[in-house]
């Protein structure tokens, strides 16, 4: 399985831990209180989280804290920005095609 | 700033879909055929650093096949079957890209043309892809054609978690 941040996001579960944690890390019970799903199930999610670099977690005495690391997160940001400028350079040639589409269009009502 | 002529790319995690939305200053005919007749889509379609060439390119239920070469001379390859061309409304067609390690990875891709007020245009791409590693896979991709580098402009879906951190 793809331990990406890509794949991180993809559950919606692991959107909703990232949520959480954005605001304050929580310990893994603090956490899994938030959800229906068992205590375990919660940690598979952490540790898929961990894995793909979007979770850290600290040891605080006695205490285990998840805590959200959002810089992968730019990762996926910057994909998509790579793909949209993409396609904004080939929309930005249409628009000067489009252009001269249109005034070639005037040029031949004008002859009329 | 955002314009209205911006170029919008809609992608939710865990989907196979994506969505690219672009208004233009042109009645929709014309942009329909921009995108249909040969030698105008090579006159805007593909980064600047590559040239494109339509290698096929037949009606409604042909195939296409379009060919993009870098500086160094190599060919990236674009293939499919055009399904519907509903001028100036709608293109519908199948698009696999050639290099890829595996074949079949093919995707089905809609294009929607809608005319807005002003002789003005509103273009949706809607594309759907096999599997949600697939729609990742060519996001991922960018087309990876060293565009230049831009500020870090966030998507809106991603905006709402950065902004908490």
């Amino acid at each position: 399985m793809r331990r990406d941040v890509f794949q991180a996001i993809a559950d919606p579960t692991r959107r909703e831990i990232m949520s959480l944690l954005a605001s304050q890390p929580l310990n893994l019970n603090s956490l899994a209180d938030n959800f229906n799903i068992s205590r375990p199930a919660v940690s598979q999610q952490i540790k898929i989280l961990t894995e793909c670099g979007l979770v850290v977690i600290r040891q605080q005495g006695r205490e285990r804290y998840c805590e959200a690391k959002f810089e992968q997160l730019h990762e996926v940001a910057d994909w998509v920005e790579k793909y949209r400028k993409f396609w904004e350079s080939s929309f930005d040639a249409l628009d000067s095609l489009l252009e001269n589409l249109k005034a070639e269009q005037k040029a031949v009502k004008k002859k009329k | 700033m955002a314009t209205k002529n911006e170029t919008v790319i809609k992608v939710e995690p865990g989907k196979q879909e994506l969505f690219i939305t672009r208004e233009f200053d042109a009645p929709r005919e014309l942009v329909f055929r921009a995108f249909t007749e040969p030698q105008l889509i090579e006159k805007w379609l593909g980064p600047c650093k590559l040239t494109m060439k339509i290698d096929k390119m037949e009606p409604e239920g042909g195939s296409w096949r379009f060919l993009h070469f870098d500086e160094a001379g190599n060919a990236f390859g674009f293939h499919g079957v055009t399904h519907e061309v509903t001028a100036p409304e709608r293109l519908i067609r199948t698009f696999e890209f050639e290099g890829l390690p595996e074949k079949g990875h093919v995707s089905l891709e809609k294009a929607s043309f809608e005319s807005l007020p002003g002789d003005r245009t509103r273009l949706v791409i809607h594309n759907v892809f096999l599997s949600v590693e697939d729609r990742d896979g060519m996001v991922q991709s960018g087309m990876e054609y060293g565009v230049r580098e831009s500020h870090e402009k966030l998507d809106e879906l991603f905006g709402q978690m950065l902004q908490k951190a």
